[in-house]
Parts: structure tokens; sequence; C-alpha cells
């Protein structure tokens, strides 16, 4: 089939890099591979890689994508800075990760590809498909940028293939600019071997909603991409499947805490705008009513918080998800659901910080806030999903624990796993994931609002409505009847009750499992959207023979029982995070002064284990290659 | 709540509840804090509305006045400086079944609270909000609030409060979907009585600014009031207050105001000098959000499952293998 249009070959626009003539080629079996669409903001080439992803998928393929996001809404064209796009990696394998330099990356100018470039995001040599209509753009300016920047890349050896985008696209479509990107994805189908049906079809899928001609034009446009790559490119992969046969979905972390939410039996969440959180509530937003549930934009963080507090104490547990600023906000009430015992989730898709920081960008930075935050002993479990399917579970997981143990639990995704994609076996419902229906029974005569078990910490939950349980939830300190203490054996009570319920809970954790020998000469230790990266990085070593493992924690408070025995059975251990840490490359840091990476601080401080770290707060997603060259490093110091 | 005709059948006066009911210990406010007084007018209302105590909540925020829940036999939510009503909105919004009323003060409403006071009025949600307006902070010992009179002194305005006070009345009258603002004060018990409970019966965000007096900090500040009745005029209507014969003769400053003329009632809360007292504004056909966000079924976990399905078959791709 690939080989049928060769007899009406059109003559293709001679330019280095590109063959004249393909007949005959034949597909080179890849791995792996990675791929860039890099444009300007609008120009829609998220949804040409996005469209491309889900074919992999479909075809059997690991992928994870990331988005290229430039910090405005619309940044100035043809910009360094104004990069907007995708990345794809596509396996034949699982992909866990956005993995280390690109392989293959189509651009829509040549300065957003410069960006590109001076990131260090591209392979030695790696492919480009270059739109060449600036090369003879009407400012001299425009036309002599491109030249010189195509000059550089190709004295630098990336091998470039210019594609009269527009041109071609001008046959088919009045306006160019719009639709480019669907004659894009015909090139990558293309070369990478995908079905063209495939495409076809996902087109009419993301278009269902616009008229049966933006279907048919957009469909003519992939199909001359198709064409286009077929008779004049030189090249063309194939990457086999991964031999994943359940159905998949596919979906971004955001997307998935929003199906979390939906399948945890949670009626409201209460949010404030906030990047890069926001998108989960938009998901909620259109989704959440189908199953009963409500999404309330709050005037504030803080309202969010409260509104959130307020319906949890009145019925099921409620939600409010937010960013790292206003993760902030919401401390004073994350600190009420903790004194007066109201379950409450709290989603932090963590972002660059302190302030605003990074919006769009990832960091782990937020992990001590989550334990610790909030004045005083502020006691609450915190967990951080690994993968969009965990951002799923995790969900579903922190209602429950949230109900069964009257508790706050926050959940720590970050900006990677929010806005990345990963296809993931689909979840098949279970009934028992929902809330059950409030209580509203008498409360047995005797009983008070705050009977702390003595073992567990653990109360009764008395809901409005329950009749004989009226009392006043205070976020004072209180004794059993949520009387205002004023014996000052009565704070210590609370206070001591409470931090039992976080030990009861941590009984049930299950001990955690090692990536590789359960013993070695370096563990390396992670938490959140790094597991895949970091594991990756790991394999590499361990294939040539070093004794290197890891550990992912999923839990960071309370932690799992075992996790101090398996850092004693290394000879050393360091945390990889997202969160600064000094080093001890700067002179003046030595060990009287050096701040660690949020994990190490609490490993340090619970296991009494001299755990290093380090760290990158670079705002990217963090490759398999660096951690690999610090582990390197680390083997050998 | 289950609309059975059980429900609505006369109770015997064993069954009825007594302010005793009400009431869950004994207030620890100053003697002659005004709270005192709407406390025993709540526990009235509360008593003569046969309120049931598992369904009725106070939300409050922090000060003097939010201790208010703790003093209630119903349920109760002392939560932070300012939230009350945020805490109230999210307690209310899929329990209409409930009677929510907040407690609040005109540091905890007018200052730290301010965003949550103002949206709230846009919610319209089902709830009457009382705030004990002592124009100064209590609890924490006598600093100015946004209520205090210029020249005032306190301990943040020792040579007297540098700023015109906030109008919560005209502020609240401002904002869309307003929908029910009165004005009350303590030292005229049953009237306040009369406003509270027409406050409790409108459906919608009720806002009463409740002049009272704080014995220990500013013990003259409504004096002008207490010695000249023709300083407080109190607005009659046949929609609003209708004035005991024994009241009238004492406070013979009275003015026909309809409810519903917004614009009058914007004028009126502007008067500073003489107090106006009853109800400024009522608009019963405001959306409430609850309602308007309500769940338009139960959705049962069958129901449930099936959405959550379809759901996924937008995002599900069946592969090649």
């Amino acid at each position: 089939m690939l080989e049928t249009s060769s007899a009406t070959k059109k003559k293709g626009k001679s330019s280095k890099g590109k063959a004249k003539s393909a007949k005959g080629k034949q597909a080179e079996e890849l791995k792996g591979h990675i791929v860039e669409v890099v444009s300007d903001s609008g120009e829609g080439a998220q949804k040409c890689g996005q469209s491309f992803a889900t074919i992999g998928a479909k075809m059997g393929n690991g992928i994870w994508t990331v988005e290229i996001i430039p910090a405005e809404i619309q940044p100035p064209a043809r910009s360094i800075e104004g990069a907007s796009g995708i990345r794809i990696r596509m396996g034949s394998y699982y992909v866990t990760n956005g993995g280390d330099e690109a392989d293959l990356v189509v651009a829509f100018n040549e300065q957003v590809l410069l960006g590109r470039v001076r990131y260090k995001e591209l392979k030695k040599g790696c492919i480009i498909l270059l739109e060449d209509k600036w090369r003879s753009d009407a400012d001299p300016e425009i036309a002599k940028q491109y030249q010189e920047t195509y000059d550089q890349l190709i004295s630098d050896g990336y091998r470039v293939c210019e594609i009269p985008m527009e041109v071609e696209c001008l046959k088919y479509v009045a306006d160019p600019t719009r639709g480019k990107n669907m004659f894009v994805l015909g090139l990558l189908v293309n070369i990478y071997s995908q079905e063209l049906q495939m495409a076809r079809d996902q087109i009419s899928f993301i278009f269902a909603k616009k008229s049966a001609k933006v279907i048919s034009s957009n469909i003519q446009l992939l199909e001359a991409g198709y064409e286009w790559a077929e008779e004049n490119l030189d090249f063309k992969f194939n990457v086999p499947s991964a031999g994943i046969t359940e159905p998949q979905i596919v979906v971004n972390g955001n997307t998935a805490v929003g199906l979390g939410v939906m399948a945890s039996g949670m009626e409201i969440c209460a949010m404030y705008p906030i990047t890069p959180a926001t998108s989960a509530s938009h998901y909620l937003s259109d989704v959440f009513e189908s199953v009963g549930g409500m999404v309330h934009q709050a005037e504030d963080e803080i309202a969010a918080c409260c509104f959130a507090i307020g319906s949890s104490y009145a019925g099921k547990c409620a939600v409010t998800i937010t960013s790292g600023p206003g993760y902030s906000l919401k401390q004073e009430g994350i600190g009420l659901a903790v004194m007066g015992e109201v379950p409450l989730v709290v989603v932090n898709v963590q972002r660059g910080g302190p302030s605003t920081g990074q919006p769009t960008k990832m960091e782990q930075g937020d992990l001590l806030a989550a334990v610790f935050g909030s004045h005083g002993d502020a006691p609450k479990v915190v967990l951080a999903p690994s993968s969009m399917e965990d951002c799923f579970y995790s969900i579903i997981a922190a209602r429950k624990i949230a109900e069964t143990y009257k508790t706050v639990v926050v959940v720590l995704t970050d900006a990677n796993i929010a806005t990345a994609q990963q296809p993931f076996t689909r979840p098949k419902f279970q009934r028992d994931w929902l809330a059950p229906p409030i209580d509203q029974s008498p409360v047995p005569e005797g009983v008070d609002p705050y009977d702390w078990d003595a073992e567990t910490g653990l109360a009764p939950r008395f809901i409005p409505g329950r009749p004989g349980g009226m009392h006043t939830l205070t976020g004072l300190a209180h004794d059993r009847g949520s009387r205002v203490a004023y014996d000052p054996k009565v704070n210590q009570e609370g206070i001591q009750h409470r931090s039992l319920k976080l030990a009861t809970f941590q009984k049930t954790l299950k001990p955690p499992t090692v990536y590789g020998d359960e013993e070695g000469d370096l563990l390396v230790v992670g938490w959140g959207s790094t597991k895949g990266a970091i594991e990756e990085a790991v394999q590499r070593l361990r294939d040539e023979g070093k004794k290197v493992s890891s550990l992912h924690l999923r839990f960071l408070q309370p932690m799992a029982t075992g996790i101090k025995e398996v850092l004693e059975r290394f000879e050393k251990v360091m945390t990889v995070e997202l969160s600064w840490c000094d080093s001890y490359d700067d002179g003046v840091i030595d060990v009287n002064n050096r701040r660690y990476s949020n994990l190490a601080w609490i490993l340090r401080g619970r296991y009494l284990i001299d755990v290093d770290c380090w760290c990158e707060v670079k705002g990217q997603p963090i490759k398999p290659g660096s951690i690999e060259r610090v582990l390197r490093e680390k083997l050998s110091s | 709540m289950l609309g059975t005709i059980g429900d609505r059948l006369p109770k015997s006066d064993d069954e009825l509840l007594t302010l005793d009911d009400y009431q869950s210990s004994v207030p620890r406010w100053c003697t002659g804090c005004g709270d005192n007084g709407i406390l025993t007018a709540l526990q009235r209302l509360c008593r003569d509305e046969d309120l049931p105590r598992e369904k009725t909540v106070f939300v409050s925020g922090i000060g003097c006045s939010s201790r208010f829940p703790h003093y209630m036999n119903t349920y109760g939510f002392h939560s932070l400086h300012g939230r009350a009503i945020p805490v109230a909105e999210g307690i209310k919004i899929r329990r209409p079944d409930l009677n929510v009323f907040v407690n609040t003060g005109d540091g905890d409403c007018c200052s730290i609270g301010t965003a949550h006071w103002i949206h709230a009025i846009r919610y319209n949600m089902d709830m009457t909000v009382m705030m004990h307006d002592n124009r100064i902070y209590g609890l924490t010992k006598m600093q100015a609030s946004p209520t205090t009179p210029k020249g005032q002194k306190s301990n943040t305005s020792p040579r007297g409060a540098y700023l015109d006070p906030m109008n919560p009345l005209s502020a609240t009258l401002g904002v869309s979907n307003v929908s029910f603002v009165a004005q009350a004060v303590d030292w005229i018990p049953d009237l306040f009585y009369e406003i509270i409970t027409q406050a409790f019966h409108h459906k919608g965000f009720s806002f009463i600014g409740i002049l009272q007096r704080c014995p220990n900090y500013l013990p003259t500040i409504f004096d002008p009031w207490l010695e000249d009745t023709n300083k407080t005029q109190i607005l009659t209507h046949k929609d609003g207050i209708q004035l005991d014969p024994s009241l009238a003769n004492i406070y013979r400053n009275q003015l026909e105001h309809d409810p519903s003329d917004i614009n009058r009632a914007r004028e009126l809360a502007c008067n500073e000098d003489i107090v106006p007292v009853g109800i400024l504004y009522r608009n019963d056909d405001v959306p409430c959000y609850e309602d308007v966000r309500a769940p338009d079924r139960i959705y049962t976990p069958e129901i449930i499952e099936r959405e959550f399905n379809k759901e996924l078959d937008n995002f599900t791709v069946e592969t090649a293998g």
C-alpha cells in the first residue's frame, strides 16, 4: 500500500537533504523514537501531535506525550520563547517518560525550532522537517533569519528537510495557516508507517462537532501530507507494536484526576482558576454533572477550600484542586479540617515556585509544605501519583482514606503529569469506589463527637441531620464533646489522637517494592512524576551490570514500613527530585548549611541515614540521560 | 423532611421544644454584651419555628460573636476568621434540608471576610446571616474595625481612627442578586425578633446588620440612639415590619418604606445619623445558587457507572495489538 502512489509521483522541489525519488524505500524498524512538533501558538501543533500519538496508541505502541507550552496565551509569532507544541515518545515497549533528546522534529518556522536547539532538546543529527516558506518571505529580515538558521543547522549536522507546507496546503484550502497541522499529521503518519485509515478516523473523531466539510477538507490535507512524504522523503520508519492488546484510555494527568473524582463518588469540587491545575476543573466542569456532581468556582482559593470543608462536614467528602500559590492560601483551611477532623481531598498540581514562579512548568517543591504545612501540628496524609493511571486511582484512594480516617489527604501531582499523556489500561468501574450514602442515623446515647479510640485515634463522624449528635465543630482546641478546651490536658489529648490516626493508617500501607535488586551499591529514591525517568536511567546502568536500584514512594506521609531496611541495604542512597538542593560544587556550601531536596530532608530526619540528593529545577521534564549521568558520578564518587 | 403527613401533624406540648432545649451551655460573653440578647432571640426563633435541632446549623467565623454556635444546642461550625460564609455555602449546597444561620462580626465579615460576603450576596444561597456590628474588635482587645467611627480611639488608632467607616448596608445593597437586607439593634428585642423571623422566612441570602453593644470596649458608642429614640427610624410596611403599638409609642420616628424599592433602600442605608431599623430590601424572585446548581435527579450507582463508562469511551483506543 505504501508503494502504490509512486507511479503518480509529483516532482518535488529539490532542496538539500531531500531525496528526489523515494521509490522502493524500506521502512527502518525502530525500538522507539521521539518526535516533536513545534509551531507558533495557535497553529495546531498540539492537535497534530496528539492525533499522531493516539494513532500510535491504537497501533499498540507505548506512548508518552509532553506539551511544549509558552507562558503567554498569544506570545509573539516566530519567537524562541513562543514555541508551542508537543513531544511524542513512542516505543515498541511501555513508555514511562518523555525520554532524552528528540529524533525527529517538525517545525512550522525556524525560530521556534531554534528554541528547541538552544535548550538542547534535539539529538545530534536529528531529522528536522522545516516549513520553507520563510526562505522567500517578503520581509528580507525574516528571509535572512531563516537562511542563517538553516545554514547553522546544516553546519551543526542536523538533517534538515525543507517542506513547502503552506504551498502544498494552498492546493486544497484557501487559508493554509489553518489545516497545516493536518498536512503535518499526514507526513508523520507516512514516515512512521501508520495506517492512513486510522488517521482519517481520528480526524473524523476530533472534528466530530464540526461540519462534514471541515472534516473532508482536513482529511484531504492529511492525505496530501501523506502523499507528499511518500513522494519526496527518502526515509521511513516502523515502530512495532508493544503488544498492548487491552483497550487503553489516552488522557493526561489532569483528566485522569477528573475521571478519578467522578469514579470516587465525590459530589463537590470547589476550585479557583490557577495554572496548571485548571484543566482538571475544566474537564470536571464539563462532565461532573453527568454523575450528579458539581464544580464550584469560588471567589478565591480560601473560599474554595472552606466551601469544600463545609460540604464535607455536611455530606460526602469534597475535593479542592489547586497549584502552589493556591495551596499556600488553603493552608489555614487545611489546618481547620485537620483540627475538626473533616474529610477533605486537596489536589496540588505542583508548579515552579516560590511565589508565581513558573506557572506552566514542573517542579516538586511542595512536598514539605504538604507534609508539614499549616501552623501547629497538622498531621495529614500525603500521596503522589507517578503516572496518569496512578492519578486516577490515587483520587479514588484519597477519598476513601479521607472518609475512613476523617482526615485531609493531599494528592501531589505536577505540571508534568498534568499535561502529559500516556495510555493506560481502561479502568473497570467498581461500585465500591463510590462514597457510601451519608449517615443520618441517630447517634447512640453517650457517644461524643470526638470519642477518640485510645489505640487508633479514630472517632465517630457526626454529620448534621443525625439526631442526638448536636455539637459545634470548632477550630479551637476541644474536648471529646467538641467543647472549647480550657484544660491544658485536653489540647494534648486532641493532638495525640489526631497523630495516632496517621500511625493507624500507616499500618495499612503495603511495603515498598524495589526496582532492581534488593541490595547494592546505590539506591535512588524518588516520588511523583519522575518514576519513569529514574527507572529508565537505573535500567541502563543495570544493563551494564552496575548495582543500582531505585525505590519510588507513593505515600510520603505516612511512609510504609520497611523503607529503612531497604535504605540500609545499599552502600549509597540518594534522592533525585525536582526540588532544590544545594550542591557542594558551590564553595560556600558545606555540611552545616546545605539545604536538601524535599524528600531527602524527610528521609534523613526519619531514618537517620545519610541520604544525598540531586535536583534539577529547570521546569522541564527530567531526562533519563541526565539522571544516568548523575548516577554514574555518584557510583564513582 | 420526608414529607409524610405525620410530619405536619400538630405536636403535643410534650413534643415541643423549649428555649432551654436550644441552649447548650452558658454563654461566656461579658455582662451586658448585646450578643446575649441576640442569642435569646435566636433560641426563641428556633422554638417558635419548631426547628429540629439536628437539622439546624449555626456557622461562625472568629471573634466574640462567633462563639455563638457553642451556645446553641444545634449543629454548629465555628470556623476560621472571615470564612464562616464559604463554609456555610458548602454546607447548604447539597443539604437544602438544613436550616443554615451565620454569625459574623464587623471585623470577621467586613474586613478579613469581605470577599466572601460580597460574593455570597451574588450566590444568594438560602441562609440567614447576622452581622454583629459592635464597631470594634473585641476578642483581640479593641482594635479599630472597618465600621469604627472616624476619630474613635483604639489600640491601633490611639489618636483616633483615621478613616470614615464602611457602610455594610450600602455595600450589600450595591451587589447584584441582593435579595434581603435588614438592620436591627440589639436593644429593641421585640423588633429584632420580628426582623430575624422575616429574614429566616426569606428564601435567599438574608443579611442583617445588627448594631450590637460592646460594654467593655465601646460602652457608649450607641448612647445617642439609646437616649434619643427619634434618631432611630423604624421602617414599616405591610410587607415589612408592622410596629407593635407599645413600641410605636416609644419610637415615633417611623417611615413607611416599601422593601421592594431598592433605590429608596440605598438612600436610607446611607443615613448615618438617623439609623434605619427594619427591612430595607427584599426580593423573593432572585434564584438561589443551590437551586441553580441542584442535581436534576438522584444519581444512583447504576447511573454513575453508566455515565462514567460513557465518558471513558471518549478516551478509549482499541489497540491493534
